[in-house]
């Protein structure tokens, strides 16, 4: 992993270090040479980790007090919300949390999509990724499932119902993630046990992820390779921790305003009646970070067609890396790919508007005209265009063309400027 | 273009979230009070507490359950603040169902502080057969469990009007201005002078409404004064120190040629 050998300067952490490497990983950590360049955009990976870590932390603390029974679990989240010490604290970071999270996760995934982060050789990070991606929508669905409110129960439901459309073995397979004949305390409890789990299962796959970040290194604004280290790199520590720690401070600034002032903002206020199967809510809607999903669903007259559509918008991102025929990484020298860019971060916003709507009049006609462009932007979009794009031209190095101007100083001046 | 490209991200994400609630199209719009408690340093206004938890107690609890309080969240800071021998008599005057005693018998003693609020019926359906097929929700959080919040529970209590032409209602049903469907099995509870403040205040129907309506706010979120309080010291503490982290950073990066 690292270049130079490391030498623990103790005898006593030489010793250890040569029984198990945990110093040389710790200089590797701190010396990781990082391309300099690097904006905003590329913090998210640091405030990712710090909201992994705050939802375990609060989550593990919430465990001791919430209980998972259909009869008592709303009572006990009211439980913490009143008779816990800071337990109204603990229970908003949790859920505010939660949205932060994915928040924080989509600026991470269009950064990559917009530097082409995920093109080679840094397929296995994307992959990666989209596996963490992946569990966090399961950790989140079921941990709103378990305050047991009516949109806890209802979109239980709604969801758990989604896998009767498979062929033949659906229904079965309904009654087996149940564990009964509709969702109730069984399902109640498999989900706690679930999202318990997951966290510490994405904890490892961010290992992973970083891991196999460290084999490329980064990539950056400009989208070329880059010696390392060189005049082109800053080591990860103190340049990289500091800006992290400033960009840091700025999100939780903003998760502060969500949690202390509107708490409950980002949730639905039908949550706080208690779970009712006989009564259905006049609107059953996911939480906001799933709803372009929600409506890519409900975009399809056939419910079957509506699961297939919904799980191929996440797995067509799977093989984003091999649907991109572009050699040039970032959109900053791409003209033509950085427009659909842009569409298609206003096409996945408007699904996400016309999933909170009902599946209606024009909501429908508009979620059926965002579905359709989603999948046209992967299969044909970004085929064709990084076929037949003129890109801009690209420096030789980050440093070169900004500071010497030698190569072309109009590219340097117009790298700059985008940059 | 990363300053505009940030503003665009959050800007959308604010207009976002703001679409997101929606409901039928048929509900008024309800009326907006300015509350004491709305805003970032909003607190409750004690006098309206007490006058609240008194028409709570003479008039909604006859049906309404608020199961989660107990009698010792109304002598807590940020709530009512009755006084530690006022929460005790309030207590008192309750029969609360205890046991089983030595002898497996269930009895009845007087409430204390740190009984929960004494429900009117003893099960959802015993209060739902009493109330014409109508479950009257347990209170607790009620404000929470409402689009529209406060504002929406204080429209309702004074919403009651006389149906338009063209409307028939069933009997048992009436018809309120901002009910989502406009018919409402609750009837219309409060009239002038139907309480007596100990305080003097007079007790007009949007008095009572508002006082009721304070009381179900501290009720739902009995930590917003808290809240708000520590709220103010977090961001104040955090926007410190990202100045001081932002100056660092600078300073760090000084030594590179590239800007931050």
């Amino acid at each position: 992993m690292s270049e130079h050998e490391y030498t623990p300067k103790s005898k006593a952490g030489k010793w250890f270090n040569d029984r198990l490497p945990l110093l040389t990983l710790g200089a590797h950590l701190t010396d990781y040479p990082t391309p300099k360049n690097l904006n905003y955009w590329w913090t998210f990976g640091g405030i990712l980790t710090f909201c992994l870590i705050t939802q375990i932390v609060t989550g593990i603390v919430l465990a001791m007090h919430y209980v998972a029974h259909a009869d008592l679990a709303f009572a006990s989240v009211e439980h913490i919300m009143r008779d816990v010490n800071y337990g109204w604290l603990i229970r908003y970071i949790h859920s505010n949390g939660a949205s932060m999270f994915f928040l924080a996760v989509y600026i991470h995934i269009f950064r990559s999509l917009f530097y082409g982060s995920y093109k080679s050789p840094r397929e296995v990070i994307w992959i990666i990724g989209l596996l963490i991606y992946l569990l966090m929508m399961a950790a989140a669905f079921m941990g709103y499932v378990l305050p047991w409110g009516q949109m806890s129960f209802w979109g239980a439901t709604v969801i758990t119902n989604l896998f009767s459309a498979i062929p033949l073995v659906g229904d079965s397979i309904t009654t087996w993630l149940w564990g009964a004949y509709s969702v109730d305390n069984p399902t109640l409890n498999r989900f706690f046990s679930l999202h318990y789990l997951i966290p510490f299962l994405i904890l490892g796959l961010v290992v992973l992820h970083i891991w196999a970040l460290h084999v490329p290194g980064n990539n950056n604004p400009v989208g070329i390779d880059i010696k390392k280290p060189s005049k082109d790199t800053v080591p990860f520590h103190p340049y990289i921790t500091i800006k992290d720690a400033f960009a840091l401070l700025v999100f939780m600034i903003i998760f502060a305003g969500f949690v202390f002032f509107t708490p409950n903002v980002l949730g639905h206020s039908d949550n706080y009646i208690p779970a009712n199967p006989l009564v259905t809510p006049a609107h059953i809607v996911p939480e906001w970070y799933l709803l372009p999903f929600y409506a890519i669903l409900r975009s399809v007259p056939d419910k079957l067609g509506g699961v297939i559509l919904m799980f191929s918008a996440i797995f067509i991102l799977f093989v984003l890396p091999w649907l991109d025929t572009s050699k040039v990484r970032s959109a900053v020298f791409r003209p033509i790919y950085r427009q659909f860019f842009w569409i298609l971060v206003i096409d996945v916003l408007m699904l996400g508007y016309v999933g909170a709507m009902p599946a209606e009049g024009i909501y429908l006609v508009l979620a059926r005209v965002g579905t359709i462009y989603y999948f046209l932007h992967f299969i044909v979009v970004m085929p064709v265009v990084g076929y037949l794009e003129k890109t801009d031209p690209i420096p030789m190095s980050i440093s070169e063309p900004v500071l010497t101007g030698v190569a072309e100083p109009s590219i340097a001046r117009k790298v700059n400027d985008k940059i | 273009m990363i300053k505009s490209s940030l503003r665009f991200v959050f800007l959308t994400f604010l207009l976002y979230i703001s679409f997101k609630p929606l409901n039928s199209a048929e509900m008024v719009d309800p009326i907006k009070v300015n509350w004491s408690f709305k805003g970032l340093t909003g607190t409750f206004d004690r006098a309206s507490l007490q006058r609240g938890f008194q028409v709570y107690k003479e008039v909604c609890a006859s049906c309404h359950s608020m199961q989660y309080l107990s009698y010792r969240n109304l002598g807590e800071p940020g709530g009512p603040e009755f006084s530690e021998q006022e929460v005790k008599a309030i207590a008192a005057s309750f029969e609360i169902e205890d046991g089983p005693d030595s002898q497996g018998e269930m009895f009845t003693r007087p409430g204390r502080p740190s009984d929960k609020f004494k429900s009117p019926y003893p099960n959802v359906q015993a209060a739902t057969a009493a109330n014409g097929g109508a479950y009257p929700p347990d209170m607790s959080v009620l404000v929470k469990a409402r689009k529209g919040g406060a504002n929406y529970i204080y429209s309702v209590l004074v919403g009651y009007e006389d149906p338009p032409p063209g409307v028939d209602l069933d009997d048992g049903v009436y018809y309120n201005k901002f009910m989502v469907g406009n018919k409402i099995k609750m009837p219309n509870n409060l009239m002038d002078g139907l309480v007596e403040y100990a305080d003097g205040t007079k007790s007009t129907v949007d008095q009572m409404a508002k006082d009721v309506t304070t009381f179900l706010a501290w009720a739902a979120e009995p930590e917003l004064e808290e809240r708000h309080k520590t709220g103010v010291k977090v961001i104040i503490y955090l926007v410190l120190l990202t100045i001081l982290v932002y100056l660092s950073m600078k300073k760090i990066w000084s030594r590179v040629d590239t800007e931050v």
